[in-house]
């Protein structure tokens, strides 16, 4: 691999873990929106990078999927729902934002262990993407943990999705049917937390997922 | 076609028998198909078994494709495992041939004819098979489709606790065999047989594998204290399913223990002979003891099993210690005792089911209080039974006098043995063997008399009949064969001497030349025994006397009122029961082995109430081991119900604190 396609592959993939870090401390959802809006463009330039480089034309469908999904409905869907239940646009946070970056610090450092030590007989490119990619997924994972706000569950939940669309792009032959699978399971996941949220903003007028543990049938 | 081939065939032909009894489990023809079907292919493997024993040494090994896909099935028969064979397709013939005539009134035939012969089956799988995955696999089958006919009469009774007892030990011993095959295969998965025998691991490792097959395997024989599903299981079955679990199915154990303990892992140690030399003598004496407290006839003969589990072991222990120390004759001798007496026990406690079996369906009873003068009604079935208990008993001229007699020889050898622990222990196993065969005389002695001797105690017993055709065959073709292997057992130690010399490389002397059929163990100078002029002193002096007393006596017979001590008209109740002939026994073990409270509820006098007696048995083993496990599995159940009740914050951080362990772990691996 030449030098240059290994570093822009590198920035874009770095990229994605640091727009990671940026969701981490949005505590606005319009906010936290924007910026997923712009780790799903990171993402689609980055696929399509893999896609320039593997020399693989259906890459840049993903591509361009990733960004039609991910970059332009979703947050818009999302900017919409917010605005139409006047959902309260502060994000609490369960743990503090310094603790939460320190969590995610070593996060990345794990995967990054991780995948050097079980993938060292990959090549270069895919190794470092699969770190990457792991530390977007852990990342999701966190802030679907640390946060307690519905809305910002669901985009710690897509952010993971990017990591896997991140690793599945970085992977050589991966079919395409996989990753449109993905998309659409991601479009799936939208409409039905979609449907899930006017239920609950109905239900309980909020969506802090607090506020259904109160009313589990089996609370003891 | 190879051996193994056959007996593959007869195996699937079984397993064919099993789904045609559960399609056509209603038609009236389906139990003569099932029982008929499975008394003709058992029959036809008795035979191939018995040429493989006596003919072929060793087998060659058939690999199939099925199974993991980088082992393979593997099948071998060589003559450990034909002798086996020989066990349990008797054993299966004898319960077909009991069954013919049990089907009719069996009232919920399609819970017992399809997993009777897929029993049959998956004892006979257990045996030809060579891996550990497919050894595995038919003992589990074995053990599930036990499990199912235990639950045939799943409404009576305890039979669905019995049940789940059964299943929870059933999968603790195969868990523990799974352990110990995986020590025993070489870390690049030889789970051949083959392959371990070629790379047997080091003494510490064979050490544990063999500690995890004495467990694994002694729980599925009933050796304590993992007994206790036994004489909870056996009884719950039909009755000719409970001759088979008792009569075979352990035996299936005490193969898995040989292959393992002999062939596979080998004794590395002198230590090796010390548990199982305890555990057998344990086990010995505290079956029996057990079993003399039942009442019940069927649990009492399911406890007795424990107790020659024990005699068995015994012989085991034996034979690893002369094994380890080098001494092949005698090592030998201890094994061919071991296999005698599994032999025999086949025999005579399948026997003594059918017989308790007979007596369920002429009574409808199994408790020994409610009977009693059986003999008057079902002569020919109190002859088997009599039989099946002096043989059981250990009397001569039967074969269990003759195994147990072949145990004390070895032990006998035992100061020969250059370790100070075998020395003393020894002598005090032989101790316990004593009295654990006199106590199961006295066992047996009121099984028979409480249940065929006196008078009925109750109408049913009053007014039993003779039971089928079938099951008198079945009970007088394991009665031949115990008079004809206590009259020449020499021929009898001569055929299982091949499987003898697999297990320990080392062969008794040949007992056919011996003149007069004699049978001596280690040189005629030192000890030797004639089962047939036993037998014919037996038979004439018996003749001698009966004459006698017929000539002399009979004419002066005339019948009486029995207890006719001022009480005229005396009920059945005043007999001797079958309590209060094991109460001098409860009086002296009672501290020992069992929980005992005797309570007397006298009236003051002026009160017109009876007075009470109240006895109260506990299971020593039970309190100890099982109820503090019990409690302690409730209690961390009752923790674990919190991950029920959770946010969903919590299960996404559950989820996700695995997930960051799993992968510090994979960070972190050596």
């Amino acid at each position: 691999m030449k030098g240059l396609d290994f570093d822009v592959a590198h920035l874009l993939a770095g990229g994605l873990v640091l727009i990671s870090f940026m969701l981490l401390y949005q505590n606005r959802l319009y906010a936290l929106l924007n910026v997923f809006a712009l780790q799903a463009v990171v993402l689609s330039l980055s696929v399509a990078w893999q896609a320039y480089v593997q020399d693989a034309n259906h890459l840049y469908v993903t591509a361009a999927i990733a960004f039609a999904f991910k970059a332009v409905i979703i947050p818009l869907a999302l900017h919409r729902i917010i605005a139409e239940l006047g959902i309260q646009r502060d994000v609490e946070n369960v743990v503090g934002v310094g603790p939460t970056m320190l969590a995610g610090l070593a996060l990345v450092a794990l995967s990054e262990v991780v995948m050097l030590r079980i993938a060292s007989e990959a090549d270069v490119l895919a190794q470092e993407d699969l770190a990457f990619a792991l530390s977007v997924v852990l990342l999701g994972m966190l802030m679907m943990v640390v946060r307690r706000n519905a809305v910002s569950m669901v985009v710690g939940f897509m952010s993971l999705e990017n990591g896997l669309i991140l690793a599945a792009a970085g992977a050589k032959g991966m079919p395409l049917v996989v990753e449109i699978s993905v998309a659409f399971s991601v479009l799936v996941a939208l409409v039905v937390i979609g449907v899930f949220l006017f239920r609950i903003s109905e239900r309980f007028e909020t969506v802090d997922a607090h506020a259904l543990d109160r009313f589990r049938g089996d609370q003891r | 076609m190879s051996a193994e081939a056959l007996f593959l065939s007869g195996d699937a032909a079984l397993l064919g028998l099993a789904v045609a009894g559960g399609v056509a489990a209603r038609k009236p023809f389906a139990g003569t198909l099932v029982y008929g079907g499975a008394l003709a292919i058992c029959a036809a493997m008795l035979v191939l078994a018995l040429v493989e024993l006596l003919g072929r040494t060793n087998g060659e090994t058939l690999v199939l494709p099925l199974g993991l896909p980088w082992i393979g099935a593997r099948f071998r028969v060589d003559a450990l495992s034909a002798f086996f064979l020989v066990v349990i397709n008797l054993g299966g013939a004898a319960a077909s041939l009991y069954g013919l005539g049990a089907a009719r009134h069996e009232h919920s035939p399609g819970r017992v004819l399809p997993f009777f012969p897929a029993f049959l089956a998956g004892m006979n799988l257990v045996l030809v098979a060579s891996d550990a995955y497919t050894f595995l696999l038919s003992w589990e089958f074995m053990s599930i489709a036990s499990w199912a006919l235990v639950m045939a009469h799943h409404r009576e009774g305890d039979n669905a606790r019995a049940g789940y007892v059964y299943l929870v030990m059933a999968s603790f011993g195969t868990f523990m065999l799974l352990l110990s095959f995986a020590l025993l295969a070489s870390p690049a998965g030889g789970y051949a047989f083959d392959a371990m025998r070629a790379a047997p691991p080091a003494p510490a490792v064979a050490g544990l594998a063999f500690i995890l097959a004495l467990i694994g395997a002694g729980s599925k024989a009933g050796i304590v204290p993992l007994h206790v599903w036994l004489p909870l299981a056996h009884p719950a079955a039909p009755s000719h399913v409970s001759a088979l679990m008792s009569g075979v199915m352990t035996k299936v154990a005490v193969y898995g223990f040989v292959r393992i303990v002999f062939d596979l892992a080998g004794p590395q140690g002198w230590w090796w002979s010390v548990p199982v030399l305890m555990v057998g003598a344990g086990t010995a004496l505290l079956g029996v003891l057990y079993a003399l407290m039942q009442h019940d006839l069927k649990r009492l003969l399911a406890y007795h099993t424990v107790e020659n589990i024990g005699i068995i072991f015994i012989g085991f222990g034996l034979a690893l210690a002369f094994k380890w120390f080098g001494m092949p004759s005698a090592a030998a001798l201890a094994m061919t005792a071991a296999l005698l007496h599994t032999f025999n026990h086949s025999l005579f406690k399948s026997l003594l089911f059918f017989g308790a079996g007979a007596v369920l369906s002429a009574t409808g009873e199994r408790d020994m209080e409610h009977l009693g003068g059986l003999i008057h009604n079902m002569p020919r079935t109190a002859f088997a039974f009599l039989v099946g208990c002096a043989a059981i008993s250990a009397l001569p001229p039967f074969n269990g006098f003759v195994s147990e007699w072949l145990t004390f020889q070895a032990i006998l050898l035992s100061p020969e043995l250059s370790s100070w622990v075998l020395k003393i222990l020894a002598p005090a196993v032989g101790a316990l063997l004593a009295l654990s065969a006199a106590l199961a005389a006295a066992c047996f002695a009121k099984a028979f008399g409480i249940t065929f001797l006196g008078r009925a105690r109750t109408d049913s017993a009053k007014h039993a009949h003779e039971t089928n055709r079938f099951a008198l065959a079945a009970m007088f073709v394991p009665a031949a064969l115990c008079l004809a292997a206590g009259v020449v057992p020499g021929l009898f130690i001569d055929a299982l001497s091949p499987a003898v010399s697999d297990a320990v490389s080392g062969r008794m002397p040949a007992q056919a030349g011996i003149a007069w059929l004699s049978i001596a163990p280690i040189a005629e100078s030192r000890s030797s025994y004639n089962g047939l002029l036993v037998f014919l002193f037996i038979a004439i002096s018996a003749s001698l006397a009966a004459s006698v007393i017929h000539r002399f006596a009979s004419n002066a017979l005339r019948r009486a009122p029995a207890w006719d001590c001022g009480f005229p008209d005396s009920s059945p109740a005043t007999q001797y029961t079958a309590e209060s002939f094991a109460q001098p026994i409860r009086r002296v073990f009672g501290g020992l082995a069992f929980v005992t409270r005797e309570h007397i509820d006298m009236p003051e006098p002026g009160e017109t109430r009876p007075a009470r007696f109240e006895l109260t048995l506990g299971d020593r083993i039970w309190d100890l081991i099982y109820a503090p496990l019990a409690n302690s599995v409730e209690r961390a159940a009752v923790e674990l119900n919190r991950l029920q009740f959770l946010t969903i914050r919590q299960y996404l951080s559950v989820v996700f604190a695995a997930l960051i362990t799993l992968l510090v772990m994979l960070a972190s691996w050596p």
